[in-house]
């Protein structure tokens, strides 16, 4: 790349010592037993992520510190200490010992960023229960198959959403057996069929002993979406807390003082690791917003909340980008000192607008739920190559590799060549199963490493660059969604025969959804199905699933083995050369 | 135009972005987006529509006021005077 292009820090750009300032020093003395040293552990020579993030801190000097301030409009904020939070998750602990929910069960949480969600994930954990957050914004089906698939033994959800997305499917979710609901306006639910989270809490005691866990128990389940099939439940472990607090220090570049914000849902892996584990465990102060994106309010929260340290996405930029420079410059920053992403590739212009607007340049990092946590990065006093994702983190040893079909794979040693990003396995957070799918974990990896399944290359500076997917799974604002759980939606449309679904490029998002679909015999295209289909497909898979746009074609093209060509779905819509269909067999 | 003709049109608009919406379940004094199911993409195409079909201009600056239906039709009733 034009090195002119390079930002360039100074001791003049950093407001306090980074945590991580000599690259090939902290990688050399690097060893994750020392990082596991310096929390506490559990008395049997264990390891619980809730007495890690909760318990060392409310049982120290942080006891009265606040960990979350909850932010919602029209409502004052709701401030919770470090020890209100050990009392809080302590209760639910014990909601879930009085209901039964053993150690090793499974339990989900489908809620927008409200204190009960945060306070069910940390409970149940300390209990050592398995807890598996939800989207809020997945329709009916995704839930049903993602309770389904992990065997969900307890819901924790709202009324709203119970009323909304849940009560019409629960025959659906044989193994649920309990619905807590927590009243979105406030005070007590009574909906048959469930319980009222609140009474539960209320009537349950303060405190509750820290499940034994070893580091390799199973403690998040994270839904990541395939090409093909079902979605695939990463199996992660309390060990991973680990990774969760060297890379709040390395690539969050945390300090004791930092007002944090992490605008990612818990129900994707960033909202949790980073929304929830990581601040805790550095004992900082987290703002939460429950609200939607809305570029006047997120800059008055990052100004009037001091915020320090700041993670977001590449699409929340690219829409402050979008509403223009006058808002930002009724706002100013001064207390802000790093800004963080993740998501997809930020692009450049979006980097040095970061510099441009807030004053400081957005930092790409790059991570997936089956990692944990981040494993490469840019970090607050190390150059930036603005659309690169940054250098591998301490601990972390990343390589370009060609993957063959016989399951094995080589290095790429030399730089800038293009293949599969791939890590060497031993990180703490790396997941260690998807849920009842050997098989499909087996094919990740290739002897020591694992294939991360993104294209990218490496340039002589040891930099990473994103290239695209190796797969057809489509990144949309940041989320992976698997063509086949939406393709399997349309197809349940009376009218439908056929559907390929596909990642059409956009500005903003990165890719949004969109659907090829054929008829039936004795079904006419029209603009009244199209809104049927796009109604459906929208009520089922939920707004963050389903497409945005779907078109009529008489039939799809397949390989000679039936598979829809997906690939070749795309090459058309986006104007480019069909290719060797050969190629197209093989990759799609 | 009307409270009721201007309510008529913000309808459509929504349909045409979540046509599994049921218009008579909606509640004119409810945040519109914890009763319908809108990401961030189809409510700024909302808001866009609106203002293709309309002429209102809806600066990003005002999309903080729009937080109910009763809201989206008032904000629009008052530029349609003013214009």
């Amino acid at each position: 790349m034009d090195s002119s292009s390079i930002i360039r820090k100074t001791a003049a750009d950093l407001r306090l010592t980074p945590n991580f300032a000599d690259y090939a020093g902290e990688r050399q003395a690097f060893s994750w037993d020392a990082v596991r040293s310096q929390l506490a552990g559990t008395p049997g020579g264990g390891i619980n992520i809730t007495a890690e993030a909760v318990e060392r801190q409310a049982a120290g000097a942080l006891r009265d510190k606040i960990a979350f301030r909850f932010l919602a409009r029209g409502k004052p904020a709701r401030e919770i200490s470090f020890g209100e939070l050990s009392v809080l998750a302590s209760r639910f602990a014990n909601v879930l010992d009085k209901l039964g929910i053993a150690r090793g069960e499974r339990i989900f949480i489908l809620a927008g960023r409200i204190p009960e969600l945060y306070i069910a994930m940390l409970g149940g954990l300390k209990r050592g229960v398995v807890v598996s957050p939800l989207f809020s914004a997945f329709g009916p089906e995704p839930i049903a198959t993602r309770v389904n698939l992990g065997a969900g033994r307890l819901l924790v959800t709202t009324d709203f959403l119970y009323e909304r997305k849940v009560a019409k499917w629960r025959d659906k979710m044989p193994t649920l057996e309990h619905v807590l609901l927590a009243a979105e306006d406030g005070g007590s639910t009574d909906i048959p069929g469930t319980l009222d989270l609140a009474g539960l809490m209320a009537a349950a005691g303060d405190t509750s002993e820290v499940a034994a866990t070893g580091a390799e128990d199973m403690s998040l389940l994270h839904f990541t979406s395939g090409t093909t099939g079902t979605p695939k439940g990463a199996v992660h472990v309390h060990g991973a807390v680990v990774t969760h607090f060297a890379t709040g220090r390395y690539a969050l570049d945390l300090h004791a003082d930092d007002i944090y914000w992490c605008t990612a849902d818990p129900g994707w892996v960033t909202g949790t690791s980073y929304g929830i584990i990581a601040p805790l465990l550095h004992g900082v102060t987290s703002i939460i917003d429950s609200e939607e994106f809305d570029a006047e309010r997120w800059y008055g929260l990052l100004q009037d909340e001091g915020v320090t340290v700041w993670y977001t996405a590449p699409t929340a930029v690219r829409m402050l980008m979008k509403a223009g420079a006058a808002i930002p410059q009724k706002y100013r920053f001064p207390q802000l000192r790093f800004i963080a992403s993740v998501g997809e590739p930020l692009n450049p212009e979006a980097v040095r607008w970061g510099k441009e607007v807030l004053g400081l340049p957005i930092h790409d990092n790059w991570w997936q739920t089956e990692t944990g946590g981040i494993m490469i990065a840019n970090t607050p006093a190390f150059d930036i190559k603005p659309g690169s994702m940054g250098r591998p983190l301490p601990g972390i040893d990343a390589a370009i590799m060609r993957r063959h079909e016989d399951g094995t794979a080589t290095l790429i040693k030399e730089p800038d060549v293009e293949g599969e990003l791939a890590l060497k396995r031993g990180w703490p957070s790396m997941f260690r199963a998807y849920l009842n799918n050997e098989e499909r974990y087996r094919k990740c990896f290739a002897g020591e490493w694992y294939l991360t399944g993104d294209l990218a290359k490496r340039d002589a500076d040891g930099y990473f660059w994103f290239v695209g997917r190796a797969d057809d799974v489509i990144k949309s604002a940041g989320h992976l969604i698997g063509p086949f759980e939406v393709e399997s939606a349309l197809m349940e449309h009376p009218a439908v025969a056929e559907a390929g679904v596909i990642g059409k490029p956009d500005p903003v998002v990165g890719e949004v959804v969109k659907a090829f679909v054929s008829l039936k015999k004795g079904f006419a295209e029209s603009e009244a199905l199209r809104m049927e289909l796009l109604g459906h497909a929208r009520k089922r898979l939920g707004a963050a699933v389903a497409p945005k746009e779907i078109a009529f074609l008489p039939a799809l093209p397949r390989t000679r083995s039936g598979k829809i060509m997906r690939r070749l779905l795309k090459a058309r819509e986006l104007g480019l050369p069909e290719g060797d269909t050969s190629t197209l067999e093989a990759g799609g | 135009m009307t409270y009721s003709e201007i309510r008529a049109v913000a309808l459509a608009t929504l349909l045409s972005i979540a046509p599994e919406v049921e218009v008579d379940e909606l509640r004119d004094d409810r945040t519109l987006r914890s009763q319908v199911d809108l990401d961030s993409m189809d409510w700024l195409n909302f808001l866009l529509g609106l203002h293709e079909k309309l002429k209102v201009e809806i600066p990003e600056a005002d999309y903080a006021k729009l937080i109910t239906l009763n809201d989206v039709v008032t904000y629009l009733q008052k530029k349609l005077g003013a214009a």
